[in-house]
């Protein structure tokens, strides 16, 4: 075992693991948030979240071919790539729950969540098909912006691309806001009151299925953020790319304590680090018997660990019991 | 109450519909009866731009050839299939495929990993599959009867990889990635297993499904530089990989099998790969001196220029169509063991040269090449330079197993 070599990856790995980590906890505050509200497991936000990606390589193909791509300055395009990423993925998920959600809202359990299940199929190859008709392309390519790909070799072996700072510190950059909007603002209070108790929200003239609207758009457009973010730093997207993300995602949320913000957030980057330092160094530490492949055991033993020692997921506690 | 009534006029109108086709192909198939031949390969999904290739390969090769089974008297038909790259959407095509009693040869697969299971199901039926792109040893070497393929073999790709980073590329070490299918693990381990008796140092040898995410595979592999790069698998996955690699400050030069051979390697990787070499069971068309022909008419008919395979194809379908004349001699519909007997017997002048099978189905001559992509520009591919061309006949039978 190459020890040396051990700790000199350890840098390169952590910021990977950042990296990856804020993505999933970006999403999973899609699932998350609505299962505060709901109490029910949006599993189509998998394809809210490549939506995203989507609307933002068709944003960033078409500024190609009007020229403006390299004519504007690089934060511009990204700013307004995200802007259009988010636009599309909230406004999305507020449909999926006026079509799909709200005519079940009273249906037991079990009804809206294969409905849910059956929208995420429907989504991927609604994605699908319109590519297939308006580009004739399966795999999508988002164009490269040369200023993001700039790296800073610190080290022989760290490199901070100006990429995965610009994902870092744009998934901040939302987190900060979500917490703002749910803390400090008016509709914020009205979202955590109707996740209290949706009757006595309403007794207090609280509009209860707009602010239920207001919390998939939010979600939706944290999940379109992610997917542009994700375009953006791994350059390449299909139709069926939000399935496993997506899925990592929820179970992010689930290790951070579902219906809880903060628990998604921290959820989020320690399923993205568990995975990135199982894949990095499980073959070196195991002298190739468990390669990278293993990652996904390793980090889902240790989700089945914590879920056994607290079964609320790490913040738990916060998460109110339901009358 | 309109609502059901509309329901109900649906529900008539559909079962008129189904009543009515068996009559309409009825009406269709006058004369001596009907003959399909079936394509499988991915025509939807990641790998959609080589499977393609194939159906309209093997399309072209149809039309051109199915004039003497007409005169006949005989309907010749294709019936494409999408297997999605899928072993279990494979499996049930193929079992689809064995209930239409009309089809009598099947020209597919593109992956090994979906070859194999469906080809079992074909030999319940003694059904002939000819294979114009899987390369996996396995495919053959079961020595079933009805089996067969025009290209070559990856215990032999493997190594032309492995003797071109020694010799050629003179790289001293090697890290090795690859994506736990058939055709992937397994070139990838032939070329492992001959990289190391050559004395190439094995870095990494590393599997993964991972389509977008390579982070965490680069990192490792970067930190202990190694002078080449073998991605066993297809571009889907190959290029993604090849271009984050790059993006992260990877020095090595990337090799690749034949998996590695379509244009959209370039349309997604981009700069990344270009100056990258693969090996390759199927030359381009610039190195075939008589598919030069087949490629120009396929641009006509097709509007695009044939992929990696659709000339493999191509010849696949038409030894399909003389092995069902052939058999076809006594004027009536043949047996598909007839058909699988006729296709091992085959001899014929193709665009991708001479073809003959051996007693296993492996082509006794195959081609292999190793290519270097010379431009970022995917609709350049035709322009790849060969740099290393080779004829070897396929291991003989004792050699595996």
């Amino acid at each position: 075992m190459d020890v040396a070599l051990l700790i000199g990856i350890f840098p390169q790995v952590l910021l990977d693991g950042i990296t990856l980590g804020f993505m999933y906890a970006l999403i999973a505050l899609g699932y998350t948030m609505v299962y505060g509200v709901l109490e029910f497991i949006n599993f189509a936000h998998s394809e809210i979240f490549i939506v995203g990606a989507f609307v933002g390589v068709e944003v960033m193909l078409g500024l190609k071919s009007a020229g403006l791509l390299d004519g504007l300055p690089w934060p511009v395009v990204l700013v307004l790539v995200l802007l259009a990423g988010m636009a599309g993925s909230g406004f999305l998920a507020v449909t999926v729950e006026r079509v799909a959600y709200r005519p079940l809202r009273n249906a037991p359990r079990l009804i809206p969540l294969i409905s849910a299940i059956g929208i995420s199929f429907f989504l991927q190859d609604m994605i699908r098909l319109f590519e297939s008709l308006w580009r004739n392309a399966f795999n999508l390519v988002y164009p490269t912006l040369d200023a993001l790909n700039l790296r800073f070799e610190l080290t022989e072996t760290l490199d901070v691309s100006v990429k995965s700072l610009v994902v870092i510190g744009a998934a901040l950059g939302m987190l900060w806001l979500l917490h703002m909007i749910v803390n400090r603002t008016k509709v914020g209070t009205a979202i955590r009151a109707v996740a209290e108790d949706q009757a006595a929200a309403s007794l207090m003239g609280i509009d209860v299925n707009r602010m239920i609207s207001l919390t998939f758009l939010i979600g939706g457009a944290m999940g379109g953020a992610a997917g542009v973010l994700f375009g953006v730093q791994y350059g390449l997207i299909n139709p069926y790319s939000g399935f496993i993300p997506g899925l990592k995602a929820f179970t992010a949320a689930v290790l951070g304590g579902i219906g809880n913000i903060p628990g998604a957030m921290v959820g989020g980057l320690v399923l993205g680090l568990l995975e990135a330092f199982a894949a990095s160094y499980l073959s070196l530490l195991t002298g190739g018997a468990f390669g990278a492949e293993y990652k996904d055991i390793l980090a889902f033993s240790m989700l089945i660990l914590i879920l056994i020692f607290r079964p609320k997921g790490l913040l738990g506690e916060v998460v109110r019991e339901r009358a | 109450m309109i609502r059901h009534r509309v329901y109900l006029v649906l529900a008539l109108v559909a079962v008129l519909a189904a009543a009515l086709v068996p009559v309409a192909s009825d009406l269709a198939a006058q004369g001596k009866g009907t003959i399909k031949i079936a394509t499988q390969s991915p025509l939807s999904g990641g790998q959609a731009a080589l499977g393609e290739g194939i159906k309209l390969g093997a399309q072209l090769a149809i039309e051109k050839s199915k004039g003497a089974l007409e005169k006949q008297g005989f309907k010749v038909d294709l019936v494409p299939f999408d297997d999605q790259a899928k072993p279990d959407v494979g499996v049930a095509n193929a079992k689809n495929i064995i209930a239409d009693k009309d089809i009598l040869a099947v020209i597919g697969h593109l992956n090994s990993g979906v070859a194999i299971p469906s080809s079992e199901v074909y030999k319940e039926v003694s059904l002939v599959m000819i294979s114009p792109a899987n390369t996996n040893p396995v495919v053959t070497d079961r020595g079933y009867p009805n089996v067969n393929r025009v290209c070559g073999r990856d215990d032999v790709q493997g190594v032309v990889g492995s003797e071109f980073a020694h010799g050629t590329m003179k790289s001293k070490s090697v890290y090795i990635i690859h994506d736990k299918t058939p055709y992937g693990q397994g070139v990838a381990e032939f070329f492992k297993a001959d990289a190391e008796k050559k004395g190439l140092k094995v870095l990494g040898f590393e599997g993964t499904e991972e389509k977008s995410n390579f982070d965490p595979i680069i990192t490792p592999m970067k930190a202990k530089n190694p002078d080449a790069i073998y991605f066993g698998g297809i571009y889907d996955q190959a290029a993604p990989f090849f271009k984050q690699a790059r993006e992260k400050g990877v020095k090595g030069k990337f090799l690749g099998p034949d998996g590695m051979d379509s244009s959209d390697l370039t349309k997604i990787a981009g700069k990344a790969v270009v100056g990258m070499y693969y090996t390759s069971a199927a030359g381009p068309a610039s190195a075939l001196p008589k598919a030069k022909a087949f490629s120009e008419e396929f641009k006509k008919k097709f509007g695009k220029n044939p992929e990696p395979y659709a000339a493999e194809a191509y010849d696949a379908a038409t030894i399909a169509v003389k092995a069902i004349e052939a058999a076809a001699k006594s004027g009536k519909v043949p047996s598909r063991e007839d058909v699988a007997t006729a296709v091992r017997k085959a001899k014929l002048a193709g665009i991708t040269g001479d073809i003959e099978f051996d007693a296993k189905g492996d082509r006794k001559k195959a081609l292999y090449f190793v290519l270097q992509v010379a431009s970022d520009d995917p609709a350049k591919w035709g322009d790849n330079k060969i740099v290393k061309q080779l004829t070897i006949a396929a291991p003989a039978a004792a050699a595996k197993k």
